[in-house]
């Protein structure tokens, strides 16, 4: 009886554990791929420009760990991504948020584009209207005209 | 348009890049703010190279420095080690805690690095990164000053001098307990 009473107990106190925390016990099978594609949004924090799936550090390692445990534990992927940007801010996501002040990263080269775009397009437009406005002859004034008809008559 | 405001276009459009970079300049690469200033500090438990369990939870009451090393990261927690060692014996007394976590490191190292310090303040690996993750850690040394209700208040990148110490923690012994 007492033993039993002991069971219940631990299987309460098993229970009532912190969810979080609770990721010993995985709860679904994880493939290799499903952490490869939460590492590869992540950004290695000990290396230049690669991501914690493709970095061979050891720091990359337990991130690695870190997230499969933590799938295992029956977290979405959205919700490991946060963990990490809790801790490390934004600057852990490898392509920034496309929200709030780095949403102007992802719009900024559109903008460019489609203002380059509107440069070009105004100065052909111009280009190729010029011919049909300079059919009228440039006025030249009398003694300009005079001028070179001198000196072309002096011609040998 | 005419041709006298394209000649003041031009350079205006430069004007956001320059910007840009003015204020990318100025900002430390370094100093990447953590969000976990000012949030409660993750709790952790480890044992030490003594054998004995390192909890934060037990240290609530007390200014606590979590400091993050390892024994190959030279210079910056060789300068350190001895700061860390003269500011837990200066202030071990008045309410405060340094406890040392290991990263990436393998226990016989970490030890003959004790050993050689002679750090006595407790000191633990963090076999899995766990810790340091939780830490947002990027790598060594650095250091999280935790007020007396288990609150992060301060991050320091980079090797400890006594000065930051003094600075942090006579700030947080100042505060009111409880």
């Amino acid at each position: 009886m007492k033993g039993r009473y002991a069971t219940a107990v631990l299987l309460l106190a098993v229970l009532v554990a912190d969810p979080a925390r609770g990721a010993q016990a995985p709860t679904r099978a994880v493939t290799e791929s499903q952490v490869h594609e939460v590492a590869a949004e992540l950004r290695c924090v000990v290396c230049q420009n690669l991501s914690v799936a493709d970095s061979p550090s050891e720091m990359a390692r337990q991130m690695r760990a870190i997230v499969r445990e933590r799938l295992e534990a029956g977290e979405s992927p959205a919700r490991v991504i946060q963990y990490f940007v809790d801790r490390y801010g934004e600057w852990i996501l490898l392509s920034p948020r496309r929200s709030g002040f780095t949403l102007l990263v992802w719009l900024a080269p559109l903008a460019a584009v489609a203002i380059g775009f509107a440069i070009v397009s105004t100065l052909v437009w111009r280009w190729t209207r010029r011919p049909a406005s300079a059919s009228t002859p440039p006025r030249v004034d009398p003694a300009m005209r005079e001028r070179i008809r001198r000196e072309t008559e002096t011609e040998p | 348009m005419s041709r006298r405001a394209w000649r003041w276009l031009i350079p205006a459009s430069a004007l956001p890049v320059l910007a840009l970079l003015a204020y990318g300049f100025r900002v430390n690469p370094r100093e990447i703010p953590s969000p976990l200033v000012g949030r409660p500090a993750p709790s952790f438990t480890l044992t030490a190279f003594d054998g004995a369990p390192v909890t934060l939870e037990a240290q609530r009451g007390r200014v606590v420095v979590v400091n993050f090393w390892a024994s190959w990261c030279y210079p910056a927690c060789y300068d350190e080690a001895p700061v860390l060692e003269r500011s837990w014996r200066a202030y071990r007394d008045r309410g405060v805690v340094v406890i040392g976590v290991d990263i990436q490191d393998t226990t016989e190292a970490a030890q003959n690095f004790v050993r050689d310090f002679g750090l006595t303040f407790p000191n633990a690996r963090d076999p899995s990164g766990k810790v340091s993750v939780d830490y947002g850690t990027y790598g060594v040394p650095e250091t999280f000053f935790i007020d007396r209700r288990g609150r992060i208040r301060a991050k320091h990148v980079g090797a400890l001098t006594d000065g930051v110490v003094r600075v942090h923690v006579d700030a947080l012994l100042a505060e009111p307990a409880g």
